[in-house]
């Protein structure tokens, strides 16, 4: 928790936001509209006796205080996918439309993967990214028992992701959930801040550089690129955007949540950030009692 | 269809397991020996279960890996080298062509024959991959079955018919004691 100390200069609060990290998080699961509609899965989960209640946000992201959310019949039968409440927002920003190209180019284990699948309404190209292979199998596992069949999956670095299998196209979206220091996810994995280094939070800086660097590559001029990250600190989010608005041809467009957030900061430390930053949203956990989240969306311009 | 049907012609191309190959329309159209057509996949779930063929208007069929058919919403240049494609859909390797769970569930709601129904009671046993002998008068083989949620009857897996008994197909990753 001591890591967290760090981030006292921006956040508002700051004691309320310490609480709140302490604090666990209920069991979340989201309704799989390509098999069911959100009124029957609450029907099934009510003929068993399982408690749920919509988030305020959301009728199709259900809190269920008690319980497993995968010991049931709706998730047997792919109703269901447990994804915490604040994971399921970058894929509501990217808003991908049935039969487009979408890529995920950090996708595994597949919550927001599949996610994008319903939103297509399983209609066009989905491209699913991840170089670990154990955690692809979770993945395919996943979008195969909620039905998704317009998913194409790769194993590789996503940045060296190849189009070559897909036509050589450009995508319409990319979704860009890169791999992140997971400070926000402390209220579902209390030892999540154990192994923080500031080592690591460089390190894997370089890596979210990289994959959003593809991604823009590999979006249309015009094309949507969502950034997000389950982090606070400003190295892997406000200082990687930075970066992108300075070297890629692209641009920060202001983002509408429906939960409450705070902007990206433009000073960290001894560094100031283009002031674009500002449009991308921070999520804290003490302001929706949520994970903590950050999220921007980028519009392509070349 | 056996294997030795994919072993006679030695100068014949062959299926190639670390990629996906588009299944041919017909075959007459066929490059493989042995790999299953795209008619005989539409004859298979109409003739066997009722689905109707256009219930498949959008999606293509690919093989990786003898006898695993995948389907995909769309369509590629074939073959395409990556790691899934669609959903696994069909296995037709062995005499008789068994359809997948998770294709069953998505599909499997066309279905007008060959399809039994069981109890919650039945549904849970048969979910934890227990064999049970529930009344059954039709045809042997793999058989869809469904049970009731949320009102209405929901495609829940395949189960292999023989002897008097159904014996749950619901592979090991998927049994749950509910």
């Amino acid at each position: 928790m001591e890591v967290l100390r760090r981030y006292e200069p921006i956040v508002e609060d700051f004691e309320a936001f310490r609480a709140a990290c302490e604090r666990s998080l209920p069991s979340v699961v989201r309704v799989n509209t390509l098999k069911t509609t959100v009124e029957r899965a609450r029907e099934a989960l009510a003929e068993e006796d399982i408690s749920h209640e919509p988030t305020g946000w959301h009728d199709g992201v259900l809190k269920l205080p008690e319980g497993d959310p995968g010991s049931n019949w709706p998730y047997i039968q792919g109703w269901l996918h447990g994804q915490e409440e604040v994971s399921a927002l970058p894929p509501l920003v990217l808003d991908p439309q049935p039969g487009e190209r979408v890529w995920d180019a950090a996708a595994a284990p597949g919550s927001k993967t599949t996610q994008l699948a319903a939103l297509m309404d399983d209609e066009g190209l989905l491209v699913a990214t991840d170089n670990n292979l154990g955690r692809l199998s979770a993945l395919r596992s996943n979008a195969e028992r909620l039905g998704v069949t317009n998913l194409a999956v790769t194993n590789e670095d996503a940045r060296n992701h190849s189009l070559k299998p897909f036509d050589g196209k450009s995508y319409d979206r990319a979704l860009v959930d890169v791999p992140c220091s997971c400070e926000g996810t402390i209220r579902k994995n209390p030892d999540a801040l154990e192994q923080w280094t500031f080592e690591h939070v460089q390190g894997v800086a370089g890596v979210q550089k990289g994959i959003l660097r593809r991604a823009i590559e590999a979006t249309r001029k015009g094309g949507t690129v969502v950034y997000s990250t389950c982090t606070f600190a400003p190295e892997e989010n406000e200082a990687v955007l930075d970066s992108a608005l300075e070297k890629h041809p692209c641009r920060l467009v202001e983002v509408e949540l429906p939960l409450q957030s705070r902007p990206g900061v433009t000073e960290w430390e001894d560094e100031s950030f283009d002031p674009n930053v500002r449009k991308a949203r921070r999520i804290y956990p003490h302001f929706n009692d949520t994970g903590g989240f950050f999220v921007a969306k980028l519009e392509v311009t070349e | 269809m056996t294997d030795s049907d994919r072993d006679g012609d030695t100068n014949a191309p062959e299926n190639d397991s670390e990629r996906f190959d588009r299944l041919p329309e017909t075959e007459a159209e066929r490059e493989v020996p042995g790999r299953p057509t795209r008619e005989a996949v539409l004859d298979f779930w109409a003739d066997r279960f009722g689905v109707p063929p256009e219930t498949f208007d959008d999606h293509t069929f690919w093989e990786r890996g003898s006898g695993k058919i995948w389907a995909f919403c769309g369509d590629l240049p074939s073959p395409v080298e990556i790691e899934a494609l669609g959903m696994t859909f069909l296995r037709t390797r062995q005499e008789h062509w068994k359809p997948t769970l998770e294709a069953v569930q998505r599909f499997g709601g066309h279905a007008e024959k060959n399809v039994i129904h069981l109890s919650r009671d039945e549904s849970r046993r048969f979910l934890a991959g227990e064999d049970q002998e529930p009344a059954w008068d039709g045809d042997w083989g793999y058989l869809i079955v469904t049970h009731n949620l949320a009102g209405e009857r929901e495609p829940l897996g395949v189960g292999l018919y023989v002897y008097d008994e159904l014996r749950s197909q619901v592979p090991k990753g998927r049994r749950r004691n509910l």
